[in-house]
């Protein structure tokens, strides 16, 4: 096949290139690169982009045959081999293009944001090994390769979200991240187990033939646990508690790992699974309902968040969910569409959430923000173009993918999803908006020395903005065009192959719900601009008029408070017990009774030690007399 | 009874002449004395048994004169060690010598 060499040579490079970069970074970087660590971690990364560029190129020029090349094998054992293989097609392609560029772009802006950091050369090591774990993680074409990746990319989140490890909060944030994750991986590797025992491989191409002989109870089982994978790695609820607190990490990391490559990740593994998971309709349903109740759960806790980054945190997860809405209601590619476009508009939202804390000397509550519009330009431009995006108002990329997802809802009979993403929708747009004005409009409520000394962010950090909102604003219309039927569709046939498309009618439902949710967005706006800018004394209001309302949003639904209080406790209450009974006196009692036991046998036997050789020589005399009688008698008889 | 039997008889008194002075005596000399008498009860059982019996080969004398030569060695160092342990103790009652007791 044509080409096929130079794929396996780019896909070799995009997988070791980051690896070297890591390695050659961790050992020199501390002695010899300092703070021109940076240098080699961004040239390679901006290799591996080009690469995924051409490695997508050649998915678009190959669109019936997916690149599949088994390296070499891994694993060889009896009937379980696992080999280093990789497969490209249309849903890789896709990732590898979120990940590659916006991979390089988070890099170029590292080195503005992170700048003379004491950890410098540690973070671009890191964020190098995330690159390969997550390109591992995406080109793998078995489970087993698959979960190598997505071991990676969660020990890369832990060692990035506590990259300041000195700050308590943030090694503790790094903890709850990697804990909570374990949760959602025990039930991939159960799933993994499962899919070996009833198909007898790994390999994607082996697993989905045998999809359809696989007995319905053992399938959903299958895909429910491959989802409790996906629900820790992409925080859905209740796996979400990592998420938000992972934004103790330095911004680009919330911007690559907790945004935009990620956290995707579970969402691109269900996608995967996509011949599992259509065979199971229980299990499909389960996806949406959980995408759908994170979605709006957490966009009902965005809007009263005042850091600047738990707002997009929770966004995320909001958005997160949406994708699963949008994969369990059947609307396979309108959902890795979303993913696509957030991937960008996302990560361009973190970014700038960095810069304006940057700006700002590190200050991340919006309550001492306002104002910014004027001193750092560019910085708002290209937010609000993210906010815009996010919101899904035409023509901007969230618009096509949103209305798409929420179209399929409609149009599949899912009218209650359909309802809550639209109040979703709505919240999504508030809190963007509340967002955007309680940070850049306003008057400025900082202190007047960090007032003098907000400035815009260097070019190394503003170019990556800017060619972030690029898509942003167009890759919707240029890959989602028309509605239902456009580009992408086409282009992930191959992967989605079962899913029948209808043409979008314009005049009618389709036109109908797209103006709809547009309006439902702008209101949201509309409201968001009353609460923060016209009258600003209402937020308090309404939160006093709606205590409830209003503590169960502040306090992220006492979600913390719940873990803390069932799992948490509880734990700890059983090891406690475990120490003060099973350990002290079960374990401890046993071992000190045992010497106990021979001291009192030694205590009673001391007296036959008198010392006296006379003695012991009349025992062996007694002991002879004693053999000689036995014998006497024995033999006698 | 034919001879053999008042041998043996002979032999057994005195090897529990022997082992009643090793049990009982203090003097570590006499009870090193009293070994010795052991020794020669079971020489003395030896060379009567091969003297009477044919089928014996004169293995029982060969015996004795392994014992009589093991006999002379045990005494030299026996009373070396005595002698040496006197001069550390100033003294060959056995009941004093009680380091090892329990």
């Amino acid at each position: 096949m044509e080409g096929t060499q130079y794929m396996k040579i780019a896909v070799a490079l995009i997988v070791l290139l980051p690896l070297a970069g890591f390695i050659i970074t961790l050992l020199l970087g501390k002695r010899l690169f300092r703070a021109r660590s940076h240098i080699l971690p961004v040239a390679l990364v901006t290799v591996t982009a080009v690469l995924s560029v051409y490695a997508f190129e050649w998915v678009v020029r190959h669109p019936d045959t997916a690149f599949v090349w088994n390296a070499f094998s891994w694993v060889a054992a009896g009937r379980f081999t696992v080999e280093w293989g990789f497969l490209v097609d249309p849903l890789t392609g896709i990732m590898l293009l979120v990940v590659g560029i916006i991979g390089m772009l988070v890099h170029y802006y590292s080195i503005g944001y992170m700048k003379d950091d004491p950890g410098y050369y540690r973070f671009f090591a890191y964020l190098n090994l995330f690159m390969f774990a997550m390109f591992v993680l995406i080109l793998a074409n078995n489970y087993l390769l698959l979960f190598l990746g997505w071991e990676g990319v969660g020990l890369c989140s832990y060692l990035l979200i506590s990259f300041w490890f000195r700050k308590k909060s943030a090694s503790q944030a790094g903890k709850k991240a990697f804990l909570v994750n374990r949760v959602g991986d025990f039930g991939f590797t159960l799933g993994m187990f499962l899919i070996f025992v009833t198909t007898g491989t790994l390999q994607f191409t082996g697993v989905f033939d045998k999809a359809e002989m696989i007995g319905s109870g053992t399938l959903l089982w299958i895909c429910l646990l491959l989802f409790t994978g996906a629900v820790g790695k992409s925080a859905q609820f209740p796996l979400h508690v990592w998420l938000p607190d992972a934004m103790e990490g330095p911004t680009p990391v919330s911007a690559l790992i907790h945004a935009a490559t990620m956290v995707n990740a579970g969402v691109y593994m269900v996608a995967r699974s996509y011949p599992l998971f259509v065979q199971a309709h229980t299990a499909m349903l389960i996806v949406m309902i959980i995408g759908t109740f994170t979605a709006i759960y957490s966009a009902y806790i965005a809007i009263t968040q005042n850091d600047i980054k738990k707002v997009i945190a929770y966004s995320t997860i909001s958005s997160l969910g949406f994708m699963f809405m949008a994969l369990g209601a059947g609307a396979w590619a309108a959902g890795i569409f979303y993913l696509f476009a957030h991937g960008f508009f996302k990560g361009l939202l973190f970014l700038c959430s960095g810069s304006v804390i940057h700006a700002m000397g590190g200050e991340q509550d919006m309550r001492n923000m306002g104002g910014l519009r004027k001193k750092i330009p560019i910085t708002f431009w290209t937010m609000l173009i993210g906010a815009i995006a996010l919101i899904g108002v035409f023509p901007f990329a969230g618009f096509w993918a949103k209305d798409e997802i929420l179209g399929s809802d409609f149009s599949g009979g899912y009218y209650v999803v359909w309802a809550v993403g639209i109040v979703t929708a709505f919240l999504t747009a508030v809190f963007a908006f509340r967002l955007i004005f309680m940070t850049f409009f306003g008057k400025s409520r900082a202190s007047e020395e960090v007032q003098r000394h907000i400035h815009e962010s260097a070019k190394v950090m503003t170019i990556p903005l800017v060619l972030l909102a690029i898509p942003a604003a167009l890759l919707g219309i240029l890959v989602g065009w028309p509605p239902d039927t456009g580009w992408i569709h086409t282009f992930l046939q191959p992967v989605f192959f079962d899913v029948e498309r209808e043409k979008f009618v314009w005049v009618g439902v389709g036109g109908g719900l797209m103006v709809f949710s547009v309006a439902v967005a702008l209101l949201g706006v509309y409201v968001a601009y009353v609460m923060y800018i016209r009258r600003t004394e209402l937020p308090g209001r309404l939160a006093a008029r709606l205590p409830v309302a209003y503590e169960a949003s502040f306090n992220k639904m006492y979600m913390d408070q719940v873990y803390e209080v069932v799992p948490i406790r509880s734990t700890i209450a059983f090891a406690g017990w475990l120490w003060t009974f099973f350990d002290v006196k079960v374990i401890d009692g046993a071992v000190n009774g045992l010497a106990r036991l021979w001291e009192l046998l030694g205590e009673r036997l001391r007296p036959l030690q008198t010392g006296r050789v006379q003695n012991y020589a009349f025992s062996i005399f007694a002991g002879m007399l004693v053999l000689v009688v036995v014998l006497a008698w024995v033999w006698g008889s | 009874m034919n001879a053999l039997y008042w041998w043996l008889t002979l032999a057994v008194l005195l090897f529990c002449i022997g082992a009643f002075g090793v049990l009982v005596r203090r003097n570590v000399i006499v009870v090193v004395m009293c070994l010795e008498l052991m020794l020669n009860a079971v020489n003395i059982a030896l060379v009567a048994i091969s003297n009477f019996r044919a089928g014996a080969l004169g293995a029982g004398t060969l015996f004795s004169l392994f014992i009589i030569t093991l006999a002379a060695a045990e005494v030299t160092v026996g009373l070396a060690i005595v002698i040496a342990n006197y001069r550390n103790r100033r003294t060959v009652q056995t009941d004093q010598y009680d380091e090892l007791k329990g």
